[in-house]
Protein backbone atom coordinates (compact mmCIF):
# COMPACT_ATOMS: atom_id res chain seq x y z
CA UNK A 1 0.00 0.00 0.00
CA UNK A 2 1.41 3.46 -0.87
CA UNK A 3 2.43 5.43 2.21
CA UNK A 4 0.57 8.45 0.87
CA UNK A 5 -2.71 6.57 1.36
CA UNK A 6 -1.93 5.80 5.00
CA UNK A 7 -0.79 9.38 5.59
CA UNK A 8 -3.97 10.71 4.00
CA UNK A 9 -6.10 8.43 6.18
CA UNK A 10 -4.31 9.54 9.35
CA UNK A 11 -4.52 13.20 8.31
CA UNK A 12 -8.22 12.94 7.52
CA UNK A 13 -8.97 11.26 10.83
CA UNK A 14 -6.93 13.82 12.80
CA UNK A 15 -8.58 16.72 10.97
CA UNK A 16 -12.06 15.35 11.60
CA UNK A 17 -11.40 14.80 15.32
CA UNK A 18 -9.83 18.30 15.60
CA UNK A 19 -12.80 19.89 13.87
CA UNK A 20 -15.33 18.23 16.14
CA UNK A 21 -13.28 18.95 19.26
CA UNK A 22 -13.04 22.67 18.54
CA UNK A 23 -16.68 23.05 17.52
CA UNK A 24 -19.02 24.37 20.26
CA UNK A 25 -20.98 21.71 22.09
CA UNK A 26 -24.56 21.39 20.85
CA UNK A 27 -27.13 22.73 23.26
CA UNK A 28 -30.76 23.59 23.36
CA UNK A 29 -31.16 27.20 24.44
CA UNK A 30 -34.55 28.63 25.31
CA UNK A 31 -34.82 30.78 22.21
CA UNK A 32 -34.30 27.73 20.00
CA UNK A 33 -37.58 26.10 21.09
CA UNK A 34 -39.65 26.14 17.90
CA UNK A 35 -43.43 26.38 17.79
CA UNK A 36 -45.15 23.02 18.21
CA UNK A 37 -46.33 21.43 14.94
CA UNK A 38 -49.99 20.63 14.46
CA UNK A 39 -51.30 17.39 15.92
CA UNK A 40 -52.08 16.20 12.39
CA UNK A 41 -48.46 16.66 11.34
CA UNK A 42 -47.22 14.86 14.43
CA UNK A 43 -49.58 11.92 13.88
CA UNK A 44 -48.32 11.70 10.33
CA UNK A 45 -44.70 11.82 11.48
CA UNK A 46 -45.30 9.13 14.08
CA UNK A 47 -45.93 6.46 11.36
CA UNK A 48 -48.41 4.71 13.58
CA UNK A 49 -46.33 4.97 16.77
CA UNK A 50 -47.82 8.00 18.56
CA UNK A 51 -46.81 6.78 22.02
CA UNK A 52 -43.15 6.33 21.05
CA UNK A 53 -43.13 9.75 19.37
CA UNK A 54 -44.70 11.31 22.47
CA UNK A 55 -42.00 9.84 24.73
CA UNK A 56 -39.26 11.01 22.40
CA UNK A 57 -40.74 14.50 22.12
CA UNK A 58 -40.95 14.81 25.89
CA UNK A 59 -37.25 14.08 26.23
CA UNK A 60 -36.58 16.57 23.43
CA UNK A 61 -38.67 19.28 25.10
CA UNK A 62 -37.17 18.93 28.56
CA UNK A 63 -33.69 19.47 27.11
CA UNK A 64 -34.49 23.08 26.22
CA UNK A 65 -32.97 25.65 28.52
CA UNK A 66 -31.95 23.01 31.02
CA UNK A 67 -28.33 23.82 31.67
CA UNK A 68 -26.54 22.25 34.59
CA UNK A 69 -24.78 25.51 35.33
CA UNK A 70 -27.90 27.62 35.19
CA UNK A 71 -29.34 28.71 38.53
CA UNK A 72 -32.89 28.82 37.29
CA UNK A 73 -33.62 26.55 34.35
CA UNK A 74 -36.65 27.07 32.07
CA UNK A 75 -37.29 30.70 33.03
CA UNK A 76 -36.25 31.97 29.58
CA UNK A 77 -38.65 29.67 27.75
CA UNK A 78 -41.65 30.94 25.82
CA UNK A 79 -44.34 29.32 27.95
CA UNK A 80 -46.99 29.55 25.23
CA UNK A 81 -44.79 27.30 23.13
CA UNK A 82 -44.04 24.99 26.06
CA UNK A 83 -47.76 24.59 26.73
CA UNK A 84 -48.43 23.88 23.07
CA UNK A 85 -45.76 21.18 23.03
CA UNK A 86 -47.05 19.61 26.25
CA UNK A 87 -50.61 19.64 24.89
CA UNK A 88 -49.51 17.93 21.66
CA UNK A 89 -47.59 15.29 23.60
CA UNK A 90 -50.67 14.59 25.73
CA UNK A 91 -52.81 14.28 22.61
CA UNK A 92 -50.38 11.71 21.19
CA UNK A 93 -50.19 9.78 24.45
CA UNK A 94 -53.21 10.62 26.66
CA UNK A 95 -52.22 8.09 29.31
CA UNK A 96 -48.72 9.46 29.76
CA UNK A 97 -47.95 11.24 33.02
CA UNK A 98 -44.63 12.78 32.06
CA UNK A 99 -46.01 16.00 30.47
CA UNK A 100 -48.09 16.93 33.51
CA UNK A 101 -45.28 16.03 35.90
CA UNK A 102 -43.04 18.36 33.92
CA UNK A 103 -45.73 21.05 33.87
CA UNK A 104 -46.46 20.96 37.59
CA UNK A 105 -43.03 20.12 39.03
CA UNK A 106 -40.60 21.71 36.57
CA UNK A 107 -42.15 24.49 34.55
CA UNK A 108 -44.49 25.71 37.31
CA UNK A 109 -41.60 26.01 39.75
CA UNK A 110 -39.88 28.96 38.02
CA UNK A 111 -40.03 32.08 40.23
CA UNK A 112 -41.99 34.16 37.69
CA UNK A 113 -45.59 34.51 38.82
CA UNK A 114 -47.16 34.99 35.38
CA UNK A 115 -45.48 31.85 34.08
CA UNK A 116 -46.39 29.88 37.18
CA UNK A 117 -50.05 30.86 36.85
CA UNK A 118 -50.05 30.06 33.15
CA UNK A 119 -48.64 26.59 33.75
CA UNK A 120 -50.98 25.89 36.67
CA UNK A 121 -53.96 26.78 34.48
CA UNK A 122 -52.63 24.42 31.83
CA UNK A 123 -52.49 21.62 34.42
CA UNK A 124 -56.06 22.49 35.48
CA UNK A 125 -57.38 22.34 31.89
CA UNK A 126 -55.66 19.02 31.26
CA UNK A 127 -56.94 17.63 34.57
CA UNK A 128 -60.51 18.22 33.41
CA UNK A 129 -59.86 15.96 30.39
CA UNK A 130 -59.08 12.90 32.54
CA UNK A 131 -59.60 13.71 36.24
CA UNK A 132 -59.25 10.21 37.64
CA UNK A 133 -55.80 9.78 36.16
CA UNK A 134 -54.47 13.33 36.33
CA UNK A 135 -55.54 14.41 39.83
CA UNK A 136 -52.00 14.15 41.37
CA UNK A 137 -50.76 17.00 39.21
CA UNK A 138 -53.67 19.26 40.08
CA UNK A 139 -53.12 18.41 43.75
CA UNK A 140 -49.55 19.64 43.39
CA UNK A 141 -50.84 22.71 41.57
CA UNK A 142 -53.16 23.36 44.52
CA UNK A 143 -50.22 23.24 46.90
CA UNK A 144 -48.23 25.62 44.69
CA UNK A 145 -51.16 28.02 44.47
CA UNK A 146 -51.52 28.04 48.24
CA UNK A 147 -47.92 28.11 49.38
CA UNK A 148 -46.02 29.75 46.53
CA UNK A 149 -48.52 32.13 45.01
CA UNK A 150 -50.36 32.65 48.31
CA UNK A 151 -53.55 32.68 46.26
CA UNK A 152 -56.09 30.85 48.38
CA UNK A 153 -59.07 31.45 46.01
CA UNK A 154 -57.08 29.85 43.19
CA UNK A 155 -56.07 26.94 45.42
CA UNK A 156 -59.70 26.55 46.44
CA UNK A 157 -60.80 26.40 42.80
CA UNK A 158 -58.33 23.63 42.07
CA UNK A 159 -59.16 21.70 45.24
CA UNK A 160 -62.86 21.96 44.46
CA UNK A 161 -62.26 20.56 40.96
CA UNK A 162 -60.46 17.55 42.46
CA UNK A 163 -63.22 16.94 44.98
CA UNK A 164 -65.96 17.10 42.34
CA UNK A 165 -64.30 15.44 39.34
CA UNK A 166 -61.76 12.91 40.69
CA UNK A 167 -64.27 10.27 41.81
CA UNK A 168 -62.29 7.06 41.26
CA UNK A 169 -61.94 4.72 44.24
CA UNK A 170 -58.14 5.04 44.28
CA UNK A 171 -58.16 8.84 44.77
CA UNK A 172 -56.89 9.20 48.35
CA UNK A 173 -58.92 11.00 50.99
CA UNK A 174 -56.40 13.79 51.54
CA UNK A 175 -56.81 14.91 47.90
CA UNK A 176 -60.59 15.01 48.12
CA UNK A 177 -60.50 16.84 51.46
CA UNK A 178 -58.20 19.66 50.38
CA UNK A 179 -61.19 21.92 49.66
CA UNK A 180 -62.35 21.86 53.27
CA UNK A 181 -58.95 22.68 54.70
CA UNK A 182 -58.38 25.53 52.29
CA UNK A 183 -61.76 26.98 53.24
CA UNK A 184 -60.66 26.76 56.86
CA UNK A 185 -57.45 28.60 56.02
CA UNK A 186 -59.53 31.27 54.35
CA UNK A 187 -61.47 31.60 57.57
CA UNK A 188 -64.55 30.46 55.71
CA UNK A 189 -65.46 28.33 58.71
CA UNK A 190 -69.12 27.93 57.85
CA UNK A 191 -68.32 26.84 54.29
CA UNK A 192 -65.64 24.42 55.54
CA UNK A 193 -68.14 22.99 58.05
CA UNK A 194 -70.71 22.46 55.30
CA UNK A 195 -68.17 20.79 53.00
CA UNK A 196 -66.95 18.37 55.67
CA UNK A 197 -70.48 17.70 56.87
CA UNK A 198 -71.65 17.05 53.32
CA UNK A 199 -68.70 14.76 52.69
CA UNK A 200 -69.47 12.75 55.84
CA UNK A 201 -73.16 12.44 54.99
CA UNK A 202 -72.49 11.43 51.38
CA UNK A 203 -71.33 8.00 52.51
CA UNK A 204 -68.17 8.22 50.38
CA UNK A 205 -65.95 7.97 53.46
CA UNK A 206 -65.64 4.34 54.49
CA UNK A 207 -62.43 4.24 56.51
CA UNK A 208 -63.14 4.43 60.31
CA UNK A 209 -59.95 6.41 60.97
CA UNK A 210 -60.86 8.97 58.34
CA UNK A 211 -64.41 9.21 59.70
CA UNK A 212 -63.09 9.93 63.18
CA UNK A 213 -60.64 12.51 61.85
CA UNK A 214 -63.26 14.37 59.81
CA UNK A 215 -65.76 14.22 62.64
CA UNK A 216 -63.17 15.76 64.96
CA UNK A 217 -62.47 18.53 62.42
CA UNK A 218 -66.18 19.21 62.11
CA UNK A 219 -66.60 19.59 65.86
CA UNK A 220 -63.60 21.89 66.00
CA UNK A 221 -64.99 24.06 63.21
CA UNK A 222 -68.35 24.26 64.93
CA UNK A 223 -66.62 25.34 68.14
CA UNK A 224 -64.61 28.00 66.32
CA UNK A 225 -67.70 29.22 64.51
CA UNK A 226 -69.49 29.74 67.84
CA UNK A 227 -66.50 31.59 69.36
CA UNK A 228 -66.56 35.29 68.43
CA UNK A 229 -63.62 36.26 66.17
CA UNK A 230 -61.32 38.91 67.68
CA UNK B 1 -43.80 -30.77 -1.59
CA UNK B 2 -40.07 -31.41 -1.34
CA UNK B 3 -39.16 -28.50 -3.61
CA UNK B 4 -40.93 -25.99 -1.35
CA UNK B 5 -39.26 -27.35 1.79
CA UNK B 6 -35.83 -27.48 0.12
CA UNK B 7 -36.08 -23.91 -1.15
CA UNK B 8 -37.23 -22.69 2.28
CA UNK B 9 -34.28 -24.44 3.91
CA UNK B 10 -31.81 -22.99 1.39
CA UNK B 11 -33.20 -19.50 1.97
CA UNK B 12 -32.87 -19.86 5.73
CA UNK B 13 -29.31 -21.15 5.39
CA UNK B 14 -28.50 -18.20 3.14
CA UNK B 15 -29.67 -15.81 5.87
CA UNK B 16 -27.49 -17.56 8.43
CA UNK B 17 -24.55 -17.64 5.99
CA UNK B 18 -24.91 -13.88 5.36
CA UNK B 19 -24.63 -13.31 9.12
CA UNK B 20 -28.02 -11.66 8.95
CA UNK B 21 -28.98 -12.87 12.37
CA UNK B 22 -25.72 -11.58 13.85
CA UNK B 23 -26.53 -8.20 12.31
CA UNK B 24 -29.93 -8.35 13.98
CA UNK B 25 -28.30 -9.16 17.33
CA UNK B 26 -25.90 -6.21 16.92
CA UNK B 27 -28.78 -3.83 16.17
CA UNK B 28 -30.73 -5.15 19.14
CA UNK B 29 -27.76 -4.59 21.46
CA UNK B 30 -27.35 -1.03 20.15
CA UNK B 31 -31.07 -0.31 20.55
CA UNK B 32 -30.98 -1.70 24.09
CA UNK B 33 -28.00 0.54 24.90
CA UNK B 34 -29.84 3.55 23.52
CA UNK B 35 -32.85 2.75 25.65
CA UNK B 36 -30.63 2.52 28.74
CA UNK B 37 -29.12 5.91 27.89
CA UNK B 38 -32.56 7.47 27.59
CA UNK B 39 -33.46 5.86 30.89
CA UNK B 40 -30.81 8.06 32.52
CA UNK B 41 -32.19 11.21 30.91
CA UNK B 42 -35.85 10.76 31.79
CA UNK B 43 -37.10 11.84 35.19
CA UNK B 44 -40.26 9.76 35.22
CA UNK B 45 -41.98 6.95 33.28
CA UNK B 46 -38.52 5.56 32.61
CA UNK B 47 -39.80 2.02 32.02
CA UNK B 48 -42.47 3.24 29.61
CA UNK B 49 -39.97 5.36 27.71
CA UNK B 50 -37.55 2.45 27.42
CA UNK B 51 -40.28 0.17 26.16
CA UNK B 52 -41.73 2.68 23.70
CA UNK B 53 -38.48 3.78 22.12
CA UNK B 54 -36.93 0.31 22.12
CA UNK B 55 -40.01 -1.32 20.59
CA UNK B 56 -40.41 1.34 17.90
CA UNK B 57 -36.78 1.17 16.83
CA UNK B 58 -36.66 -2.64 16.87
CA UNK B 59 -39.81 -2.83 14.76
CA UNK B 60 -38.36 -0.54 12.08
CA UNK B 61 -34.99 -2.32 12.20
CA UNK B 62 -36.59 -5.76 11.74
CA UNK B 63 -38.63 -4.54 8.76
CA UNK B 64 -35.58 -2.90 7.19
CA UNK B 65 -33.33 -5.96 7.64
CA UNK B 66 -35.91 -8.37 6.22
CA UNK B 67 -36.81 -6.17 3.25
CA UNK B 68 -33.16 -5.61 2.32
CA UNK B 69 -32.39 -9.33 2.65
CA UNK B 70 -35.33 -10.42 0.50
CA UNK B 71 -34.57 -7.86 -2.20
CA UNK B 72 -30.80 -8.35 -2.41
CA UNK B 73 -31.11 -12.13 -2.20
CA UNK B 74 -33.60 -12.30 -5.07
CA UNK B 75 -31.69 -9.80 -7.23
CA UNK B 76 -28.44 -11.70 -6.71
CA UNK B 77 -30.17 -14.97 -7.56
CA UNK B 78 -31.56 -13.43 -10.73
CA UNK B 79 -28.17 -11.97 -11.73
CA UNK B 80 -26.47 -15.36 -11.21
CA UNK B 81 -29.19 -17.06 -13.29
CA UNK B 82 -30.05 -19.25 -10.34
CA UNK B 83 -33.70 -18.24 -10.71
CA UNK B 84 -33.89 -19.72 -14.21
CA UNK B 85 -32.16 -22.86 -12.96
CA UNK B 86 -34.67 -23.30 -10.15
CA UNK B 87 -37.63 -22.59 -12.41
CA UNK B 88 -36.38 -25.25 -14.82
CA UNK B 89 -36.94 -27.87 -12.10
CA UNK B 90 -39.92 -30.21 -12.67
CA UNK B 91 -42.17 -28.29 -10.33
CA UNK B 92 -44.76 -25.54 -10.80
CA UNK B 93 -43.63 -21.93 -10.50
CA UNK B 94 -45.89 -21.60 -7.46
CA UNK B 95 -43.62 -24.10 -5.61
CA UNK B 96 -40.66 -21.80 -6.28
CA UNK B 97 -42.64 -18.79 -5.05
CA UNK B 98 -43.92 -20.44 -1.87
CA UNK B 99 -40.57 -22.08 -1.16
CA UNK B 100 -38.86 -18.68 -1.21
CA UNK B 101 -41.68 -17.07 0.75
CA UNK B 102 -41.60 -19.72 3.46
CA UNK B 103 -37.85 -19.28 3.80
CA UNK B 104 -38.21 -15.51 4.17
CA UNK B 105 -41.12 -16.00 6.54
CA UNK B 106 -38.92 -18.21 8.75
CA UNK B 107 -36.24 -15.48 8.78
CA UNK B 108 -38.93 -12.94 9.71
CA UNK B 109 -40.18 -15.09 12.56
CA UNK B 110 -36.67 -15.48 13.95
CA UNK B 111 -36.11 -11.72 13.67
CA UNK B 112 -39.35 -11.04 15.54
CA UNK B 113 -38.39 -13.41 18.36
CA UNK B 114 -34.95 -11.79 18.63
CA UNK B 115 -36.57 -8.35 18.80
CA UNK B 116 -38.82 -9.50 21.63
CA UNK B 117 -35.90 -10.65 23.79
CA UNK B 118 -34.72 -7.23 25.05
CA UNK B 119 -38.31 -6.30 25.93
CA UNK B 120 -38.82 -9.25 28.27
CA UNK B 121 -37.49 -7.46 31.41
CA UNK B 122 -39.77 -4.45 30.84
CA UNK B 123 -43.02 -5.40 29.14
CA UNK B 124 -46.19 -7.09 30.33
CA UNK B 125 -46.08 -10.79 29.27
CA UNK B 126 -49.46 -10.85 27.52
CA UNK B 127 -48.77 -7.58 25.74
CA UNK B 128 -45.32 -8.80 24.71
CA UNK B 129 -46.75 -12.04 23.33
CA UNK B 130 -49.31 -10.10 21.30
CA UNK B 131 -46.71 -7.60 20.12
CA UNK B 132 -44.35 -10.38 19.02
CA UNK B 133 -47.10 -12.27 17.19
CA UNK B 134 -48.14 -9.05 15.49
CA UNK B 135 -44.54 -8.30 14.49
CA UNK B 136 -44.31 -11.77 12.92
CA UNK B 137 -47.46 -10.98 10.93
CA UNK B 138 -46.11 -7.56 9.91
CA UNK B 139 -42.84 -9.13 8.74
CA UNK B 140 -44.78 -11.75 6.77
CA UNK B 141 -46.55 -8.95 4.93
CA UNK B 142 -43.26 -7.11 4.31
CA UNK B 143 -41.63 -10.31 3.04
CA UNK B 144 -44.52 -10.99 0.67
CA UNK B 145 -44.58 -7.42 -0.64
CA UNK B 146 -40.79 -7.39 -1.07
CA UNK B 147 -40.94 -10.69 -2.97
CA UNK B 148 -43.73 -9.40 -5.21
CA UNK B 149 -41.94 -6.10 -5.90
CA UNK B 150 -38.57 -7.70 -6.66
CA UNK B 151 -40.14 -10.20 -9.06
CA UNK B 152 -41.76 -7.27 -10.86
CA UNK B 153 -39.06 -4.61 -10.73
CA UNK B 154 -35.95 -6.90 -10.65
CA UNK B 155 -33.57 -4.11 -9.48
CA UNK B 156 -32.49 -3.27 -5.91
CA UNK B 157 -33.04 0.49 -5.75
CA UNK B 158 -36.51 0.76 -7.30
CA UNK B 159 -37.68 -2.31 -5.38
CA UNK B 160 -36.41 -0.93 -2.08
CA UNK B 161 -38.02 2.44 -2.84
CA UNK B 162 -41.32 0.72 -3.63
CA UNK B 163 -41.26 -1.42 -0.48
CA UNK B 164 -40.19 1.52 1.67
CA UNK B 165 -42.92 3.69 0.24
CA UNK B 166 -45.50 0.95 0.73
CA UNK B 167 -44.47 0.46 4.37
CA UNK B 168 -44.40 4.13 5.32
CA UNK B 169 -47.67 4.79 3.50
CA UNK B 170 -49.36 1.85 5.19
CA UNK B 171 -48.30 3.06 8.62
CA UNK B 172 -49.32 6.65 8.06
CA UNK B 173 -52.47 6.11 5.97
CA UNK B 174 -54.83 6.47 8.94
CA UNK B 175 -53.35 9.88 9.75
CA UNK B 176 -53.55 10.90 6.09
CA UNK B 177 -57.21 9.92 5.89
CA UNK B 178 -57.93 11.94 9.03
CA UNK B 179 -56.25 14.98 7.53
CA UNK B 180 -57.86 14.56 4.11
CA UNK B 181 -61.35 14.21 5.59
CA UNK B 182 -61.09 17.25 7.84
CA UNK B 183 -60.16 20.33 5.80
CA UNK B 184 -60.17 23.60 7.69
CA UNK B 185 -62.55 25.30 5.29
CA UNK B 186 -65.65 24.17 3.44
CA UNK B 187 -65.30 20.98 1.38
CA UNK B 188 -64.57 21.93 -2.23
CA UNK B 189 -64.62 19.60 -5.22
CA UNK B 190 -60.82 19.32 -5.01
CA UNK B 191 -61.02 18.40 -1.31
CA UNK B 192 -63.53 15.67 -2.06
CA UNK B 193 -61.43 14.36 -4.91
CA UNK B 194 -58.26 14.29 -2.81
CA UNK B 195 -60.16 12.63 0.01
CA UNK B 196 -61.55 10.06 -2.42
CA UNK B 197 -58.09 9.26 -3.83
CA UNK B 198 -56.66 8.87 -0.34
CA UNK B 199 -59.54 6.57 0.65
CA UNK B 200 -59.05 4.52 -2.52
CA UNK B 201 -55.35 4.06 -1.81
CA UNK B 202 -56.18 3.15 1.78
CA UNK B 203 -58.44 0.34 0.52
CA UNK B 204 -55.44 -1.33 -1.09
CA UNK B 205 -53.05 -0.98 1.86
CA UNK B 206 -52.91 -3.07 5.04
CA UNK B 207 -53.59 -1.29 8.34
CA UNK B 208 -50.03 -1.53 9.60
CA UNK B 209 -50.66 1.34 12.02
CA UNK B 210 -52.97 -1.00 13.99
CA UNK B 211 -50.38 -3.75 14.17
CA UNK B 212 -47.49 -4.17 16.60
CA UNK B 213 -48.66 -1.34 18.85
CA UNK B 214 -46.49 -0.05 21.65
CA UNK B 215 -49.54 0.42 23.91
CA UNK B 216 -49.86 -3.37 24.16
CA UNK B 217 -46.43 -3.52 25.75
CA UNK B 218 -47.46 -0.88 28.27
CA UNK B 219 -50.36 -3.03 29.37
CA UNK B 220 -53.47 -1.87 27.61
CA UNK B 221 -55.57 -1.47 24.49
CA UNK B 222 -55.74 -5.13 23.45
CA UNK B 223 -59.40 -5.03 22.42
CA UNK B 224 -59.99 -7.38 19.50
CA UNK B 225 -56.41 -6.87 18.35
CA UNK B 226 -55.72 -10.58 17.83
CA UNK B 227 -58.59 -11.02 15.41
CA UNK B 228 -57.80 -7.77 13.60
CA UNK B 229 -54.09 -8.53 13.21
CA UNK B 230 -54.44 -12.13 12.07
CA UNK B 231 -57.40 -11.33 9.85
CA UNK B 232 -55.58 -8.48 8.12
CA UNK B 233 -52.44 -10.59 7.70
CA UNK B 234 -54.30 -13.55 6.19
CA UNK B 235 -56.23 -11.42 3.72
CA UNK B 236 -53.25 -9.37 2.63
CA UNK B 237 -50.99 -12.40 2.22
CA UNK B 238 -53.58 -14.01 -0.05
CA UNK B 239 -53.77 -10.79 -2.09
CA UNK B 240 -50.03 -10.23 -2.43
CA UNK B 241 -49.15 -13.88 -3.01
CA UNK B 242 -51.81 -14.02 -5.73
CA UNK B 243 -50.36 -10.86 -7.30
CA UNK B 244 -46.85 -12.28 -7.06
CA UNK B 245 -47.89 -15.58 -8.67
CA UNK B 246 -49.74 -13.70 -11.42
CA UNK B 247 -46.55 -11.78 -12.22
CA UNK B 248 -44.35 -14.88 -11.99
CA UNK B 249 -46.54 -16.94 -14.30
CA UNK B 250 -46.75 -14.25 -16.97
CA UNK B 251 -42.96 -13.68 -17.08
CA UNK B 252 -40.81 -15.28 -19.79
CA UNK B 253 -37.48 -16.39 -18.36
Amino acid sequence: MPRVVLALLALGLAAQVALKTTAPRPGASAEDLPPAPSIAALRLASFGEPVALAKGLMLYLQAFDYQSGSKVPYQQLDYDRVEAWLARILELDPQGQYPLLAASRLYAEVPIEAKQRSMLEFVYRQFLVDPNRRWPWLAHATVLAKHRLHDLPLALRYARAIQRSATAADVPPWAREMEAFILEDMNELEAARLVIGGYLHSGEVKDPGELRFLDGRLKELEKRARTPQK
Amino acid sequence: MPVVAALAKITLLEAIGNRLLWLAVAIIVIAFGLAQFLNQVAITETRDIQIALLAASLRVAAVFILAVFVITSMVRESSDKVTELLLSLPAPRSHYFFGKFLGYAAVGAILALLCALPLIPFAQPLGLALWTASLVCELLIVAAVSLFCVLSLTQVVPTFAAVGGFYLLSRSMAAMQTIANAPLLEHTFTDRMVSGVVDLIALLLPSLDRMTQTTWLLGGGYGNAVVAVFGQTAIYLILICAAGLFDLYRKNF
